[in-house]
């Protein structure tokens, strides 16, 4: 991995060297990379699940996978995915190395306490996947009681308490975010000279800080009444079981946007780096990751509407969701009003980019279909409600951490990926998530379930499409894989600056020093001023 | 492997509703959707970068082009709310003439009981053009009673009664499906909803031989349950009686007043002493597990049929004529 140019030079990774170097490390940029190569661990392993959940729907019967199997495959993979590939994914890995880097930091407030988070990330992973190799679990990853509290013979209890013990790690990372910001800003690094990740990573840390406390005590109070039969959802002594999906959607929904926003914020980046222009409206834009964190606790109830919560409750909850969805889409509008009149360079990231503004829109407006009750009275709980969802987590989420990993890793690394690779791998994805999920648009409004093992025949030729582009999507995830660890042999060395990127991450050397920093640096300009990395210069637009 | 089918059936008053709602959704949608693409589209080749020296200049942010793209969409946003919170209302709300049948379900079947005797299972048989109100409970885990055709879903929550209703316009054979996962055969608890002609529907009623309604299990129920023995139908027994209990209000020991409706006759059969009425001793023993859900809707059945009228003025419910509702008189 050492070049002969990178060799004279001290850097983060070759500042020390052995197992413990790396397992006692305090360096928020090897941290990075340890919840790095962690969550890319999970998501294979949920992505291997998702394999055979789609191979079985090729045919209406079950003839792969026994129901129970099948049921603990999508359990697994919910799990496997939301709680230890998409809500650390962003924040944890791109946030954690670049986070200090971009308000000028040496590292996060609490280098330990962010080594800790990662432990406690494994600890959890390690729990679950405990509870995977037992034999699974099989309640869906919403844990809806009182299937998983008094009827699930599962591992349930071990599954769950390695989500709590996540949940941990994902409160730290929060809260040393937060801290973060706010007491190591470089001098003139003010609130409005921030990158616009650092305002979406710090929105997300306000909701890891203030949600994930509610998934932990749902999680004791299932651990209770699954062991202790203490009465709190099951209604034969005396509990209420949608009050758990209250308290579960109370945290699940804002996680959402854990999930979410910081991609936001990644697209923010490298939309204005290779429109080589500030993003338009940048307080328009920070303040709209604020507005989502704060407006997402108040629409959990939209996940209720046919629970038999009152009709009043539905209508308020209906009402509140379109509150989200207003500054969702001045993001939209802002990168597109972006791209106008730049110097619009169509390297890696920003394709991704333009999956994600593309997908995201998608999702975001088939969320407008599922918030309008009359509509979701229909689909909830069938495929289009799937398909939503993976629009954002997957065309969103997915493209916007693929698009970041391109774009840092130059830095992080010290090497280029193979452009030509990456763009068709860029096109196979975006191609392979469509063919996947939008056919689950259809399925859904057809009127097919989810979480069925069976289907009735009617269904069969969407599947076969959905299955089809999982397997080209497949594809397209491994590629990136294959040639980053390509790259990191043969890939070209990268300059300090190949983007021509105004951020302070991008004027150090690549890998960066071990603190950052040579010298604290002083902020006097706004971000995204790429005036002053260009040499000469001719004016556009 | 069937043919390729992209808008599902409608059989029910309200799937024209929502299907209205849906072109509106996608037409919306469709827009916006057209209007990003193209405009990346568009912006990406025009203002591609033709030399690594290039510099745009700044655009500064417009305000009223700020706020002219939060207030559109935010107008039509309230439009669907508004569009949608009708229906949603339409749907929560049963005409009084609907006729009542019950549902219950559990792991993993769908049961399902008519006001005049006749009991099916994963099978829902209901007349063309008369609005049916189900009324639902389950026994176990959460399940979700969900007609595609028809547009409506409805969540069947143990411990609590339920409800739904639509109207059929249609004859034929639909789709049932479980729509809230409810553990190893939640795909397999799935089954058909008939429509039938009203005549058709009330011989396949009056089929299966002579059946006693609901009711009468009921009251039959009462007495082997040796409810009897202490709810008398005069003053003199030691609980309160039960002659035109159904709909009134009743006034607890704790000072509250309630609305004695089915939610509240379930849970004095299961936990009496979670609403003990004024003037009376919590001395009746729970009956959970000595009573059905399916039981439990057959005694609400006879304390209804008891009472001066039913609340909800669902159904005549005195005697097994069979599915007659005042619509028919």
């Amino acid at each position: 991995m050492i070049t002969a140019a990178a060799q004279e030079r001290e850097h983060y990774l070759n500042a020390s060297y052995g197992i413990k170097s790396w397992l006692l490390t305090k360096d928020h940029k090897r941290i990075g990379l340890l919840y790095l190569a962690t969550v890319t661990l999970f998501f294979f392993l949920g992505g291997a699940f998702a394999t055979l959940i789609r191979i079985e729907l090729l045919t209406p019967q079950g003839d792969l996978v026994s129901s129970d199997t099948y049921n603990k495959l999508f359990t697994m993979h919910g799990v496997a995915m939301v709680f230890f590939f998409l809500i650390p994914s962003i924040p944890a890995t791109l946030g954690n190395f670049f986070l200090p880097m971009m308000i000028g930091a040496r590292d996060l407030a609490f280098p330990r306490i962010n080594l800790l988070s990662w432990y406690l990330l494994v600890i959890g992973g390690l729990f679950s996947l405990a509870a995977m190799l037992a034999g699974g679990v099989d309640t869906g990853w919403t844990f809806y009681t009182p299937l998983s509290t008094t009827y699930s013979n599962t591992w349930v209890v071990l599954t769950a308490v390695g989500i709590f013990i996540a949940g941990f790690s994902s409160i730290l990372t929060g809260l040393n975010f937060i801290v973060t910001v706010h007491r190591m800003r470089a001098p003139g690094m003010t609130w409005f000279r921030m990158p616009l990740f650092v305002w979406s990573n710090y929105a997300t840390s306000l909701i890891q800080v203030l949600g994930t406390p509610v998934l932990a005590v749902t999680i004791v109070l299932l651990f209770c009444e699954r062991v202790f039969h203490i009465g709190i959802f099951d209604p034969k002594l005396g509990g209420d079981p949608v009050l758990f999906q209250h308290m579960f959607w109370f945290y699940s929904h804002p996680a959402v946007y854990i999930m979410v926003l910081p991609g936001m914020g990644v697209i923010s980046e490298v939309v204005s780096v290779f429109s080589r222009k500030p993003v338009f409206g940048y307080g328009f834009v920070a303040f709209s990751s604020v507005a989502i964190a704060v407006l997402g606790f108040l629409v959990w109830g939209h996940h209720l509407f046919v629970s038999t919560q009152s009709v009043y409750a539905g209508l308020i909850f209906s009402f509140l969701s379109y509150f989200v969805a207003i500054p969702s889409a001045i993001k939209v509008f802002n990168w597109t009003a972006t791209l106008y009149k730049g110097s619009i360079s169509f390297a890696t990231p920003m394709l991704y980019v333009f999956g994600f503004i593309g997908l995201f829109t998608i999702g975001g407006l088939t969320g407008l279909f599922v918030a309008s009750l009359g509509f979701d009275v229909h689909v909830t709980d069938t495929y289009f409600v799937v398909a939503h969802f993976h629009y954002i987590m997957v065309g969103g989420t997915i493209m916007a951490y693929l698009a970041g990993i391109h774009y840092w890793w130059p830095k992080m690394t010290g090497r280029m990926y193979p452009e030509g690779w990456a763009k068709l791998s860029a096109l196979v994805i975006f191609l392979g998530f469509n063919l996947t999920f939008f056919p689950q648009f259809i399925l859904g409004y057809l009127g097919m379930p989810r979480r069925y093992h069976v289907y009735p025949p009617e269904f069969q030729v969407l599947h076969v499409l959905s299955t089809a582009g999982a397997s080209v999507l497949a594809v397209g995830y491994l590629m990136p894989m294959v040639y980053f660890i390509w790259s990191l042999r043969y890939g070209a060395v990268a300059g300090a600056n190949p983007w021509g990127a105004s951020g302070l991450e991008w004027t150090v050397s690549s890998p960066p020093p071990a603190h950052n920093f040579e010298e604290t640096p002083v902020v006097t300009t706004d971000a995204y001023d790429y005036s002053k990395v260009m040499g000469e210069v001719i004016e556009v637009g | 492997m069937g043919k390729l089918q992209l808008f599902p059936e409608s059989a029910s008053t309200f799937a024209p509703d929502v299907d209205h709602l849906t072109l509106f959704l996608i037409a919306v949608s469709v827009f916006f959707t057209v209007l990003i693409f193209a405009a990346i589209f568009v912006f990406a080749i025009k203002y591609r970068r033709r030399s690594e020296h290039e510099l745009p200049r700044v655009t500064h942010t417009g305000l009223a082009l700020e706020i002219a793209w939060s207030v559109i969409p935010f107008g039509l946003t309230m439009v669907m709310f508004t569009w949608g919170a009708s229906i949603y209302f339409k749907e929560s709300r049963p005409p009084s003439n609907a006729m009542q049948i019950y549902v219950v379900g559990k792991q993993w079947m769908w049961k399902v009981q008519h006001m005049e005797g006749r009991r099916e299972i994963n099978e829902l048989h209901v007349p063309m053009g008369r609005p049916v109100r189900l009324t639902m409970t389950s026994e176990d885990v959460i399940h979700s009673f969900y007609m595609p055709a028809f547009r409506v879903k409805m969540d069947v929550v143990p411990g609590k009664y339920g409800e739904m209703w639509f109207e059929p316009t249609k004859t034929g054979t639909f789709h049932l499906f479980c729509a809230e996962y409810c553990g190893t055969k939640h795909s397999g608890m799935i089954g058909s909803i008939y429509v039938m002609e009203p005549q058709d529907y009330q011989n396949w009623l009056s089929g299966g031989g002579a059946q006693d309604s609901m009711a009468q299990r009921g009251e039959r129920l009462f007495q082997d349950l040796a409810c009897s023995n202490c709810h008398k139908t005069d003053a003199t027994g030691r609980c309160p009686n039960l002659v035109g209990l159904f709909g009134k209000k009743v006034q607890l020991s704790d000072g509250r007043t309630i609305n004695a409706d089915e939610q509240y006759i379930r849970e004095s059969i299961l936990q009496p002493t979670a609403k003990v009425v004024a003037g009376y001793q919590p001395i009746m023993p729970t009956f959970q597990g000595l009573v059905t859900e399916e039981g439990v809707l057959q005694l609400v059945e006879y304390i209804k049929s008891i009472g001066p009228k039913p609340a909800t003025g669902a159904v005549e419910p005195e005697h097994s004529n069979a599915g007659s509702t005042p619509r028919d008189r």
